[in-house]
């Protein structure tokens, strides 16, 4: 080979770097291990986290997966393959982003989806984005208190590089303040106001008369929602929302200390060319076959370059491959029942607790689904601790005297009562 | 009556009074191929000679519009939202906006037919 | 296989009552909501059991070309093989069911992962500190664009608003520089695609935020003036971006931090051999020189004086770029890869790939148009055939390479040739392997020569052909729902 290249060493090929510039004795690295070596330190590593019951939520939940789905999306033609730009050998990645389009859209209830983006979060500030770009000349998003902290933190971020004004709409009792939003579109500019379903709280908002305001004054309605919940809950389309954005971990995605999972971003046909990302579209080939294929490409940065709608090439490919085995799998009635399942023990839950006399939810009344806040009258750092050394991730601390907890299809009776227990039997003052 | 001039990024400009109408040529048409979509700006908008102010795309390549001379967009060609492609069945008939000139001594920097003729022959050569 | 039946859409297997998976339920009374907050109908997924979703996505797969397929000779996209042993550790159990919320003391393990990589990578990198946070390459330009900035904002210097990026730069350096709201001045390439150094200099001012350069370039040639431009750069007071997405022929060979750059992203898709999964999940690491580590975005993982590790934030930090530490999967493969490697083995990656890339070129050039003539790195870019007579054109090779099953190369980039064919090997493909797709460029060759017209239907032996990609963009169909409708 070297004398093909017309060398004596493979030195002479690095002749135009400069000496000054070389590594002169290698990398202050380990040595190269052994499989079993590496199995061993992973196992290593493994044993030092701890494996507990999980009540935790804030967006991302412990989840059933299937057996079906690693099976599958361990088959390598899926898993080692490139970005589908060669339609004629990847037919198979494309029909299931197409399949995972297609259901998005119908959870969403909204008309487009594109191929998935990273997060949750990043796909949230991609949709601000998207709306600044869509209505132009208006340069402010409002965003609602009652939103994660997490995603406004990102929201925030990319609001200040890229020129966006972020304001804040008022929250009234753990909901957002349709009064507060209706006194900050008058003050004009508006492009897009960013809505949660559920919300941090796990409350479900009632978004009644929002979109009539927001459409009034000129701006997209954008709704951040928890991909599984919108199995049962009235959906963005239902509520007039033009983008929807969100996180698809709760789709029966391996929690894996935060991630892979998957942003989606969904909206109405009119914005199409608008939406950053890869889509998938059907056509046909030479042999009419019906065939499908990355379309609207002029839009992405690979050839818009710096006018491009955002600077994404990569999706989460895999990730859509397991939220469409995943809806697949479920179906309607499956998902109906995973949401239920949640509800049901999290209402379980939250009646117990306050029978403790301990705690009470800290917005009485309002409906939720499987997520909610509690008042606590001790310090929330006192039972998580002790939760731990119970083998149990209590919630998460919210304030010193309020946690969310969440409960999902995972955890038993049994783990839900010894919860419960814990608090009742316990000193946490 | 009407004279058409053209940019060396191959817009052309009719004008018409104090009016034209700003399209992209046979040359910048035939070199892009199918048009799928063209991105036109919004009535009321100012264009800049030298700046763009809007896209032409095909299938898997994009270009700009450089507006060859200043002014406010009067109208936009709404055809071609629904059918893009009429851009290469005709493009001197499908302008894309039609503008209030701002500036006419700016037509003075673009080539007429006959040049703008020979620029395209000399481009082809490269 | 392309199976009649299972290769429909799942939607089209649908039949009423069927499903493929039980719910656990622990029982508890059930609730209902308030109507008014619920869906007017039932979500309108496919219903399916168990053999119906795995054959039909088994069929699905083998529609599908992967590293394991065969060859992808995918210029600036570093397809080198996936190590099983990797996916084995990233789904051990010990770590699939870590919530990012867990206490740091649960998470000892993870966290002792994810600080190792940073460090691995900062050695690698020749750089201070690394965050593992971004989720992609392109994430990881945003994020590093972003770190640049509040570097700038930090000492008051607020009218650095500009980014210079080479003509020759992926699509994304200037993409990415518009979303972090900058503004993108491109640098023309001299003729043999480096970046031409008195161009540079006379577009350097105040106004100059940082220069974003790949080394390798694009055309796979090293930057040998990198630590001049350097020089000139951090002089005119702004700093040097390394995009990593060409970092692997310089594994073993040289550190981007001694070359002078202050920030870089890595894809560990790309150089630590994470799988592509189709198109993701990646990974984009930043890593900073130091005197920036704490403009690094929030969350950050540091080791305590006690051993310990921890999850911490900065104020200083630009903010924060991901609800959680990234994609941790991905890292725990690349870690596996390091460990895998070592430094041995990791050295001897970059040195590799670049001969496995110059034997390719070196083996073509009578039949391909070289023209860049000289040493390349990883990957080289031909101008299409030499003989383009018989109007053959990369699009046409690139085609019909699928028929000799191999991927295509990248093609169409970088700008700086029209016919540009870009060819990038990566160390871990067999002399055997690039003799045979040698081979296959020489067969293609040939029919250019005396069967031109064949080649124009490439390719031939696809599962599908020469979609209507203009249809596509036209009408765009892109859900169940929307072919439903226009079928009506």
């Amino acid at each position: 080979m070297l004398e093909r290249c017309g060398v004596r060493s493979i030195e002479e090929l690095y002749a135009d770097v400069p000496q000054q510039l070389r590594l002169k004795n290698g990398y202050a690295l380990p040595a190269a291990k052994t499989e079993k070596e590496v199995r061993d330190f992973f196992d290593a590593l493994g044993a030092k986290n701890k494996q507990l019951t999980c009540f935790a939520g804030g967006g991302f939940y412990h989840r059933y997966t299937p057996a079906v789905i690693p099976a599958l999306l361990s088959r390598s033609e899926f898993l080692t393959s490139y970005t589908p730009y060669q339609p004629e050998i990847s037919q198979g990645t494309l029909q299931y982003i197409f399949e995972y389009q297609s259901m998005m859209a119908e959870l969403t209830g909204l008309e487009v989806s594109n191929a998935s983006m990273y997060d949750g979060a990043t796909a949230t500030a991609e949709a601000m984005m998207m709306a600044a770009a869509a209505t132009r000349k208006r340069d402010t998003v409002l965003v609602s208190a009652t939103l994660s902290p997490a995603v406004r933190a990102v929201i925030n971020t990319y609001a200040r590089y890229h020129g966006v004004t972020v304001r804040e709409i008022a929250a009234d009792n753990g909901v957002t303040s349709l009064d507060d939003l209706r006194v900050k579109l008058a003050e004009g500019k508006v492009a897009g106001v960013i809505l949660p379903q559920p919300n941090y709280f796990g409350i479900i908002e009632d978004l009644t008369g929002f979109a009539e305001e927001i459409h009034a004054a000129g701006a997209l309605m954008i709704m951040n929602c928890i991909a599984a919940d919108l199995a049962v809950l009235r959906s963005p389309g239902e509520w007039g929302a033009d983008i929807a954005a969100g996180d698809a971990q709760s789709l029966g995605m391996p929690l894996h200390y935060g991630g892979p999972y998957l942003g989606f971003l969904c909206c109405t046909k009119p914005l199409i060319r608008k939406m950053p990302g890869r889509i998938v579209g059907a056509t046909t080939d030479e042999n009419d076959n019906r065939t499908f294929v990355l379309t609207l490409q002029a839009r992405e940065q690979h050839i818009r370059r710096d006018k491009a709608t955002s600077n994404i090439c990569s999706n989460q490919g895999l990730m859509a491959l397991h939220t469409a085995i995943y809806l697949s799998l479920l179906g309607p009635d499956g998902l109906k029942e995973v949401c239920d399942a949640g509800m049901n023990g999290a209402h379980y839950l939250a009646d117990r607790l306050t029978a403790t006399g301990k705690m009470t939810l800290a917005y009485p009344g309002k409906p939720f689904l499987n997520e909610f806040a509690m008042k606590c009258s001790f310090n929330v750092d006192n039972l998580l601790r002790l939760c731990l050394e119970n083998e149990i991730l209590g919630g998460i601390k919210i304030d010193a005297s309020t946690i969310l907890i969440a409960v999902t299809e995972m955890q038993t009776k049994a783990e839900i009562d010894k919860l419960v227990q814990l608090v009742a039997t316990s000193n946490l003052e | 009556m009407s004279k058409t001039f053209f940019s060396k990024t191959h817009e052309y400009v009719t004008v018409d009074g104090e009016n034209a109408v700003i399209g992209i040529s046979d040359f910048a048409q035939k070199a892009l191929g199918n048009v799928v979509y063209v991105d036109m700006p919004e009535e009321g908008d100012e264009i800049e000679a030298g700046e763009d102010f809007g896209a032409v795309e095909s299938v898997k390549a994009a270009s700009d519009l450089i507006a060859p001379v200043s002014g406010e967009v009067i109208e936009i060609n709404e055809a071609l939202e629904e059918n893009p492609r009429l851009v290469n069945e005709d493009c001197m008939a499908n302008w894309i906006i039609k503008v209030k000139l701002s500036d006419p001594s700016q037509l003075d920097d673009l080539m007429d037919a006959e040049a703008y003729a020979a620029f395209c022959a000399s481009e082809a050569a490269h | 296989m392309n199976n009649e039946y299972y290769g429909k859409l799942i939607f089209e297997l649908s039949r009423s009552g069927r499903r493929g998976a039980a719910i656990p339920d622990a029982g508890c009374p059930q609730v209902d909501l308030p109507t008014h907050l619920t869906r007017a109908h039932t979500v309108n997924l496919p219903c399916v059991d168990e053999p119906t979703v795995v054959r039909h996505y088994t069929n699905m797969s083998t529609n599908n070309f992967g590293v394991d397929t065969g060859f992808y000779p995918l210029g600036s996209c570093t397809m080198k093989y996936n190590p099983k042993i990797n996916d084995e550790v990233c789904a051990h159990h010990a770590m699939t069911r870590l919530h990012p919320a867990a206490p740091d003391e649960s998470v000892q393990g993870a966290l002792e992962a994810y600080w190792t990589l940073q460090r691995c990578l900062a050695e690698i990198g020749g750089m201070a500190e690394f965050t593992l946070n971004p989720f992609a390459g392109a994430h990881g330009e945003l994020t590093g664009l972003m770190v640049i900035r509040a570097y700038h904002d930090s000492r008051g210097d607020k009218g650095r608003t500009k980014v210079i990026v080479p003509d020759s730069a992926h699509g994304t350096n200037p993409a990415s520089a518009a979303v972090a709201g900058l503004k993108v001045v491109e640098v023309k390439s001299l003729p043999d695609g480096t970046v031409d150094v008195q161009a540079l200099g006379a577009l350097l001012d105040d106004s100059v935020a940082a220069v974003m350069m790949t080394n390798p370039n694009t055309a796979g040639i090293f930057e040998s003036n990198v630590a001049e431009i350097s020089e000139m750069v951090h002089k005119a007071g702004a700093l040097m971006y390394y995009d990593g997405a060409n970092l692997n022929p310089m594994l073993g060979i040289a550190r981007p931090g001694d070359m002078g750059f202050d920030v870089m992203h890595i894809n560990l898709h790309k150089t630590f051999s994470t799988p592509h999964g189709g198109g993701g999940p990646g990974s984009g690491p930043v890593g900073v020189c130091a005197g920036l580590e704490k403009f690094l975005p929030n969350p950050r993982v540091v080791k305590k004086a006690d051993g310990s590790f921890a999850v911490t934030t900065s104020p200083d930090s630009l903010g924060s770029i991901s609800a959680t530490l990234g994609n941790f999967a991905v890292q725990l493969r690349a870690l596996s890869y390091i460990m895998s490697l070592g430094n041995e083995g990791l050295c001897q990656a970059g040195p590799l790939a670049t001969l496995n890339a110059n034997y390719i070129k070196e083996s073509l050039r009578d039949l391909y148009k070289l023209p860049i003539d000289r040493v390349c790195k990883h990957e080289f870019v031909f101008d299409g055939l030499i003989d383009k007579s018989t109007g053959v054109t990369t699009l046409n090779i690139a085609k019909r390479l699928l028929d000799y099953g191999f991927h295509a190369p990248t093609i169409y980039f970088p700008l700086l040739f029209h016919e540009s064919l870009m060819i990038e090997p990566t160390e871990t493909e067999s002399k055997e392997t690039l003799d045979s797709f040698i081979d296959a460029m020489r067969s293609i060759a040939r029919e250019a020569a005396t069967a031109p017209e064949c080649l124009k239907e490439a390719p031939l032996t696809t599962p599908v052909r020469r979609p209507d990609d203009t249809a596509a963009a036209l009408n765009p169909r892109v859900t169940w729902n929307d072919l439903k409708t226009s079928a009506q």
